[in-house]
């Protein structure tokens, strides 16, 4: 047992299974409550609901993976869905094909301007990208204040978020599918993603090995953003409407799955198959307290007594000794 | 880093190196009073008591809160759990700081320690927990946050007027009293603790956790204090915003917005968020940078619509300062680390 535990520990693979381990735990615990948990309904819905989380995690990781921090995730998201719904009202018909494209490409733009400031002005990622959030927001009070643009969701948006098109699959989950083989194959099977690994391991070394660093930080951080962004532009459609403040609660939970999925919060380790049961555990996690019908306060204060306590079984670092 | 300026400033004399080792407080400080005057400049009432004090409460708190994000930052962590520390400590205050004059200084050192257990939690699951400060003060602050929404569902409650009216009030001189209370706490939190064997240590373990480890440093020990300290400090500023507000509020924007404001007001006040340099005081400075402008944008009769974006234009900037250094690097390999 101590060997097979050090094994995998080597390996790296020890906190997904850990993970897993505590989903499938969630779920008996749930199943136990209410039969309904185990129903392919329930666990489709989750899936969808996992895929907004999942996307934003997917951007959240890759910069983590730097040994960066992505704070403006909030409103980046909430940018995502204002301005794709905001394109459908300006330009009509050619809008409403537009939208989702316009909406994600503002949320790479503003991860664009992240990736300047960190990767080119060397400015701490933590502050820089909390200063985009507070700039994005800004824009996103001017426009929704000044100008009253149209903050309905254009029915291929809804589509994209609500509809079952194949198999009774949901389409989020679909999109959740597409982005995440795209990251695998970003981080595994192209020299960018091998270099995002280096630098996160060390970005001085990186750079002495050739590797355009800043390039590579600033790919990051524009993916990030237009990770964010393509969240807003499904949460619009899922709730037909765009509103401020709707990305707020999407920054912890997208760190904590990352981390939860055993990517080393300074970066340089970690990978995507991690994230996705980080996703769902937080998902899975967050649904039970809701149906259990646990006032706020109980869930505010399991939800993160649970990742400390995860956390401490498998993500501790080294002793300084050694 | 700050090894480098050390060797290369040498020769300087005593006053000469102080100066530049603190430079970023200076800065700070400059930055303050250059807005501070247009500020008052501006507005229609002048140079008023009243002004004056309104201008100091608000100003005071996140300058407490900045303090208390500074200790961790200096040993290159950082507590992202200062301003959910803040709320519980306002909520908890709302229900015991009332009734006969005893009761309430029994209530203030509750809320007190309450606020020490929570940054002493944070240090714990830090120190002995091994994990990372980030997500783990992450995570407690989601909890602290919890506590403090059980604490108070609803915003209400009270606080005893008497302290609170003398606290918010002005002295006779026309001082603010907040800002009394801010000096007390530097004088009695943060300048023993940075004149302590700890508070060096803390420096120490901020630019070479590593070698100050080698060199005998109780890094475990030091960690607990700076997060216990960073608790009670971020505790003393839910007390006075009870004090300001007369009521508690669980509101999980309200602690968002200043643990984020806490961070910059430290980046401004020139500490390093790489650990290892900087001071309190010049958060403290960077604090009420940031809350002035705030005040500024108002009196200039800017819209109200653009505030939010000019305050995150002007946050960026001020956080952007700091590229300038880029132009001085020789080597391109120093940019990395």
């Amino acid at each position: 047992m101590q060997a097979l535990v050090l094994r995998l520990r080597q390996s790296g693979h020890l906190p997904v299974l850990a993970a897993a381990a505590c989903t499938l735990a969630l779920l008996l615990v749930g199943s136990l409550y209410s039969s309904n948990f185990l129903s392919a309904q329930y666990l489709l819905q989750q899936l969808q609901i996992a895929s907004f989380l999942g996307i934003v995690a997917t951007g959240a990781m890759l910069v983590i993976l730097l040994g960066g921090i992505d704070l403006s995730v909030p409103w980046v998201v909430t940018m995502g869905g204002v301005m794709s719904a905001a394109a459908a009202g300006w330009w009509g018909a050619t809008g409403e094909m537009l939208a989702i494209p316009f909406g994600i490409a503002c949320g790479c733009l503003i991860g664009a301007i992240n990736g300047i400031g960190v990767a080119y002005l060397r400015v701490p990622s933590m502050i820089f990208t909390l200063g985009m959030n507070a700039v994005a927001q800004g824009l996103i009070v001017v426009q929704t204040g000044g100008f009253a643009p149209q903050d309905r969701s254009t029915p291929a948006m809804h589509v994209l978020a609500t509809g079952r098109a194949l198999l009774g699959i949901p389409n989020a989950l679909l999109v959740w599918l597409v982005v995440g083989a795209c990251t695998v194959f970003l981080l595994h099977r192209t020299t960018l993603g091998r270099a995002i690994y280096a630098v996160g391991n060390r970005e001085r070394a990186a750079y002495l090995s050739g590797v355009d660093t800043r390039r590579v930080t600033f790919l990051c951080f524009l993916i990030a953003g237009g990770c964010s962004a393509a969240t807003g532009v499904l949460l619009t459609g899922y709730a037909t409407k765009a509103y401020q403040a709707m990305g707020d609660a999407y920054l912890l939970p997208a760190i904590a799955a990352v981390v939860l999925g055993g990517t080393h919060i300074l970066g340089g380790r970690g990978s995507y198959l991690g994230t996705v049961v980080g996703v769902l555990l937080i998902t899975l996690l967050q649904s039970i307290l809701s149906v259990m019908q646990i006032p706020e306060m109980g869930r505010q204060v399991i939800y993160g007594v649970v990742i400390i306590a995860m956390l401490l079984v498998y993500g501790r670092g080294q002793r300084l000794a050694q | 880093m700050t090894g480098k300026q050390r060797t290369a400033t040498d020769w300087l004399p005593d006053w000469r190196y102080r100066l530049h080792e603190q430079r970023g407080t200076w800065m700070a400080v400059a930055m303050f009073v250059l807005i501070f005057v247009l500020y008052i400049a501006k507005h229609p009432s002048g140079l008023t008591v009243p002004v004056l004090t309104t201008a100091a409460n608000k100003g005071v708190l996140l300058a407490v809160v900045a303090m208390a994000q500074t200790l961790p930052v200096l040993t290159s962590g950082i507590d992202l759990s200062v301003g959910m520390v803040f709320v519980l400590a306002n909520c908890l205050a709302s229900h015991l700081v009332v009734g006969s004059s005893l009761q309430a200084a029994f209530g203030v050192v509750v809320v007190l320690a309450v606020g020490a257990l929570c940054g002493f939690i944070n240090g714990a699951i830090i120190v002995w927990g091994r994990l990372q400060p980030i997500i783990t003060t992450l995570a407690t602050g989601t909890i602290y946050f919890g506590l403090a929404l059980g604490l108070r569902p609803v915003p209400g409650g009270d606080v005893h007027a008497g302290l609170a009216d003398a606290l918010t009030g002005a002295l006779p001189g026309g001082v603010p009293a907040m800002v009394l209370v801010l000096v007390v706490v530097i004088l009695l939190v943060w300048v023993p603790y940075r004149r302590s064997a700890l508070g060096r240590a803390a420096l120490a373990i901020g630019s070479a956790e590593g070698a100050a480890y080698m060199s005998g440093v109780d890094i475990g020990r030091t960690k607990l204090l700076t997060y216990t300290l960073a608790g009670l400090l971020a505790a003393i500023g839910g007390l006075l915003l009870t004090f300001v507000t007369y009521s508690g509020e669980a509101s999980s924007a309200i602690g968002g917005v200043y643990t984020l404001n806490s961070i910059a007001a430290v980046v401004i006040g020139g500490t390093s968020l790489a650990g290892g340099a900087g001071s309190a005081i010049g958060s403290v400075f960077g604090a009420l940078v940031l809350r002035t402008i705030g005040d500024l944008l108002f009196v200039f009769d800017l819209e109200p619509l653009w505030q939010p974006l000019f305050q995150g234009l002007i946050l960026l900037a001020a956080v952007s300062l700091g590229a300038v250094q880029l132009l001085k690097v020789s080597n391109r390999l120093e940019l990395f680390k």
